[in-house]
């Protein structure tokens, strides 16, 4: 995930990463890790030096263009896949138009990477 | 190839979603364009499904069951025989060049599995969760692949050079490239993006990284391309 500076709106965050924001902690599908108070800021983003150290998502910088990026989670299961629920991934076709994976529920779905290269 | 997959198996209720790993989304557009998909076809220029699925080459397919559950993880996913595809193997050797028919000679080492794929798949679509090649979740769990602190570091740098290769600043894309290939080196989307940029099609060495598809291929060994795929 992207960020501008070390904080993130927390439906950003979700929708980036799988991951939301409860009461408890955060969670995927049935899969709760426990956050401080403080992870959340009085105006409801997120602290991300909180929230990635304990999901145990790395954060790397480049300091000459004023950015950071957040890896995915491995604090968990140490595996790619913290829980069998898929997420729910949002892309765009080809023309820009988003298009939700849980639109499909109710049908099996293959899901296939390819690349042009 | 995927759309004969889907026009085969939607009537008995498979949907097919590809998902093209181009930073560039146009460069996927002639290919998807030519299919003529009736599926979803997507883009996804910042390889989220590398991180939210444990994909690392392509192509790879994963399974989710019309409740949302994945049952099977991210594998090697071949659409079936396609002659297009295969003619690298029946191409004359005597007839390129020498750098070409070593290439080639070695890709022809690289397991495909063409038609055992869509077989399974059509089982699943025939027998759901009975179907022996659908998976438990805590299966799906630890067939997905293992991700250590380096390999979830390389996703985020890989993020910072898409951004900024995005953003007209191709050479500042390089280093972070770099560092995402040294720390996920089984990665093969990080890497073979980053090649083409330099040297579309061959993906060789450039002077921008330290190795090249052909190169890293013989290393593995061209049988280790593709994990054979377990039933």
């Amino acid at each position: 995930m992207l960020l501008t500076e070390l904080e993130a709106d927390p439906t950003d965050f979700e929708t980036r990463t799988g991951w939301t924001i409860k009461p408890e902690g955060a969670c995927k599908a049935d899969v709760c890790v426990p956050l401080p108070r403080e992870a959340r800021r009085p105006d409801g983003r997120l602290d991300m030096r909180i929230v990635a150290e304990r999901l145990g998502m790395p954060v790397v910088r480049d300091a000459d263009h004023d950015l950071w990026a957040v890896g995915p989670e491995t604090a968990v299961t140490g595996r790619a896949l913290t829980t069998a629920v898929a997420p729910d991934l949002v892309l765009p076709d080809v023309d820009g138009r988003p298009f939700r994976l849980s639109s499909l529920r109710g049908q099996k779905v293959v899901l296939v990477a390819w690349a042009s290269w | 190839m995927w759309q004969a997959v889907r026009s085969e198996l939607h009537p008995s209720g498979l949907e097919v979603v590809t998902v093209a790993l181009d930073v560039e989304a146009g460069d996927a557009r002639p290919f998807i364009e030519q299919a003529h998909p009736e599926h979803p076809s997507l883009i996804d220029e910042a390889h989220v499904v590398d991180e939210l699925f444990g994909v690392v080459n392509v192509p790879n397919g994963v399974w989710i069951d019309e409740d949302g559950l994945i049952v099977r993880p991210a594998e090697p996913a071949h659409p079936g025989r396609n002659p297009l595809n295969e003619s690298f193997r029946t191409v004359d050797l005597s007839t390129v060049p020498p750098d070409v028919a070593d290439m080639l000679t070695e890709a022809r080492k690289i397991r495909s599995d063409p038609d055992v794929y869509v077989a399974m798949l059509r089982d699943w679509v025939e027998h759901g969760p009975l179907s022996r090649f659908a998976l438990s979740p805590d299966e799906v769990i630890r067939r997905s692949r293992g991700r250590s602190d380096a390999e979830a570091t390389a996703a985020a740098y890989f993020e910072l050079g898409q951004h900024l290769h995005r953003a007209g600043r191709h050479a500042d894309a390089i280093p972070h490239w770099r560092q995402a290939h040294r720390l996920d080196p089984d990665n093969w989307t990080y890497k073979r993006n980053a090649w083409n940029f330099e040297d579309p099609g061959r993906q060789g060495h450039t002077s921008a990284y330290d190795s090249s598809w052909f190169e890293d291929l013989k290393k593995i060994g061209a049988e280790n391309y593709y994990p054979p795929i377990r039933p």
